[in-house]
């Protein structure tokens, strides 16, 4: 999350700064770098490999940045997975994504992402693999102004734990001037995206409810974001 | 609605804002009738604890009356319920092993990055205790809304007065926990440092669990003065040497079990904690840990540390050799308490426990800002201070 600037079209003095040292590095630990770069760890340790220790904790596969994040809900598998597999659910806890929907029935849906300026941007995903109960795959469609790939997968935890449940997305940093509003969005810090919507998600499953701290309806987090979104759309 | 509101250090005011309202199915709007300032309270107060905010509602002590319920509440409106001052789920790994203020589920998701930074985890939501917890309005104001008030609150019997009820909200339970962690046996001898709202609960609860002797340690004689009361042997460590004492009082053995509830802002004669005192005014976010220092130079070989002492950060010159070479056993954490609720009300009911001895001031909510001021700077006298609304 220390890397944004890294990989947006708009690096600051301090972004560029630091891909120069990343170049100078890669170049100068040869292999060693190559590797790591691609996210390849030898098969020394059983950590997943997105949790490679990169520069800048900047973690990247060929071209595409990675980020990944478990969590484990007090439900079974099979209600999980049905949830999540109704793709319209996942607003419901995902911040930056205003809908999904599904477009026929063979699993294509367009997500309607926030984006700033109060306008929104919409990347369609077909799926690509999907195992009923365990796993979905996803990928956008050739064309589609978000290069990016995802995977949720459901395990059953130890004992009465519930599911395990983890998502990687793989994204490529857009270029362009459209992707200059895209790094906005992406920009966002997917890590941390990626980390507050599952909490979200544990919360709704586990306790029908997501967590607020406000005194009133109009205070929540996501009532001021959506409000603020209307007065950035009128403006 | 009034409520009393953080403005900064030492700087707290009554102002008025806006009312709560229901906003998820499982909450309440209780109308407080009762609520306390915590010693935990005057940390937020002093400016030591991180992520307070101009304007947020403090307090964590809080009983009154339901006068409103979302659909997922079990909650009914006219009920009197106790509050605990965490917020628990009720249906998360941690609150389904009855950790319930380690609930992964009570703080905002974006709320939880602070403290996972920080301490490797995420914490629990709690009331009125700065935002790395939440930033959830606290009890010293006239309504709350209680998330999960189908988990937390304790319904309490109408013949039992508000003053014998409201530390279950917190400090009863916290002493209760203290004792419990420290694991008392028979015969056992236990030093409690901190002679203030959760230490002399913690004496009491040794007592109750059977431990032979207790010592209290402190420096206000009237604390002292309470502490003995209860049936604990003092030392004032403005007069004794502590660890000499302590030896001398166990014969040389040293104490079974000993109990910190002072935490992060320890008073103190120690170099190291003179030290301290400056760094902690500097906000380089050191707790001034002197007297667990000294409670882990004097709990005996293969003793039990508890500690229900407040700490946020980082100590200076910790003892950890002590810990290892002696083989001792610590224990700690915020206080589970919906864990001991039900039964400390039941030892309330049959005249085991005795809370209301402690309470020194009762003041309106309107005078809460004179409250915390005398609580912070005449200790001796002003050993708790419960506000009532209305």
């Amino acid at each position: 999350m220390k890397s944004q600037n890294l990989r947006s079209g708009s690096a600051s003095a301090a972004g560029l700064a630091g891909l120069i040292v990343l170049g100078t590095i890669a170049a100068g630990t040869g292999l060693y770098a190559a590797s790591r770069k691609r996210g390849h760890k030898d098969a020394s340790d059983d950590a997943p490999g997105f949790t490679a220790r990169g520069l800048f904790g900047q973690r990247s596969f060929g071209k595409y940045d990675v980020v990944g994040r478990s969590v484990t809900i007090g439900r079974p598998r099979e209600e999980l997975f049905a949830f999540w597999r109704d793709f319209a659910n996942l607003a419901t806890f995902m911040e930056n994504v205003e809908k999904v929907q599904p477009v026929g029935s063979d699993g294509h849906c367009v997500w309607t992402l926030r984006a700033p300026m109060g306008e929104t941007v919409d990347v369609e995903t077909r799926i690509v693999s999907e195992e009923p109960g365990h796993l979905i795959a996803w990928r956008s469609v050739e064309g589609s102004d978000i290069d990016t790939e995802g995977r949720v997968t459901f395990e059953d935890a130890p004992g009465n734990r519930g599911t395990r449940v983890s998502v990687r997305i793989a994204y490529r940093p857009p270029a362009g001037e459209l992707g200059r509003v895209l790094a906005k969005i992406m920009g966002r810090e997917p890590e941390v995206q990626a980390r507050h919507d599952l909490r979200r998600f544990r919360m709704l499953m586990e306790t029908g409810e997501i967590a607020t701290s406000a005194r009133r309806k109009d205070q929540t987090r996501a009532a001021r974001q959506a409000e603020k979104h209307r007065e950035e759309e009128t403006a | 609605m009034r409520a009393l509101t953080f403005h900064g250090t030492h700087d707290v005011r009554v102002d008025t804002v806006d009312d709560p309202e229901i906003i998820n199915p499982r909450d309440a709007i209780i109308r407080v009738t009762s609520t306390a300032i915590c010693g935990s309270d005057l940390h937020l107060y002093d400016g030591v604890i991180p992520g307070v905010m101009p304007g947020d509602v403090l307090g964590h002590e809080f009983m009154g009356e339901v006068v409103e319920v979302g659909p997922g509440s079990t909650l009914q409106k006219g009920q009197r319920v106790v509050v605990p001052f965490t917020i628990s789920c009720g249906s998360c790994f941690h609150c389904s092993v009855q950790q319930y203020s380690a609930c992964d589920n009570s703080n905002p998701a974006e709320k939880q990055d602070a403290s996972e930074m920080m301490y490797g985890h995420p914490m629990a939501g709690l009331f009125g205790y700065s935002h790395m917890t939440g930033g959830y309005s606290g009890g010293q104001a006239e309504y709350v809304r209680v998330p999960f008030s189908d988990v937390g609150p304790l319904v309490v019997p109408d013949h039992l007065d508000d003053d014998q009820v409201l530390f279950l909200s917190d400090i009863l339970p916290t002493g209760w926990m203290a004792a419990e962690n420290a694991q008392i046996q028979p015969d056992d001898t236990i030093a409690v440092w901190g002679c203030g709202p959760v230490g002399l609960f913690a004496i009491q609860s040794a007592l109750v669990m059977g431990a032979a002797r207790v010592i209290a340690i402190d420096h206000y004689p009237h604390r002292l003065e309470l502490a003995r009361s209860l049936g604990a042997e003092v030392i004032n460590f403005r007069q004794s040497d502590v660890r000499e004492a302590l030896m001398e009082m166990s014969g040389g053995i040293g104490v079974d079990a000993v109990i910190d509830a002072v935490g992060m802002e320890s008073h103190g004669f120690a170099a190291d904690n003179m030290i301290d005192v400056v760094k902690q005014k500097l906000g380089m976010g050191f707790d001034r840990a002197s007297a667990l220092k000294q409670a882990l130079l004097a709990v005996r070989k293969g003793g039990r540390v508890s500690v229900p002492g407040v700490y946020g950060g980082f100590s200076d010159k910790f003892p950890l050799g002590a810990v290892m070479e002696k083989g001792l056993e610590l224990r700690t954490g915020q206080t589970h308490v919906p864990r001991y609720m039900k039964d400390l009300l039941g030892k309330i009911e049959d005249g085991t426990l005795d809370t209301t001895f402690l309470i020194s001031h009762r003041l309106p909510l309107e005078q809460a800002a004179d409250g915390y001021r005398n609580f912070k700077e005449q200790q001796d006298s002003w050993t708790k201070v419960v506000l009532k609304t209305g």
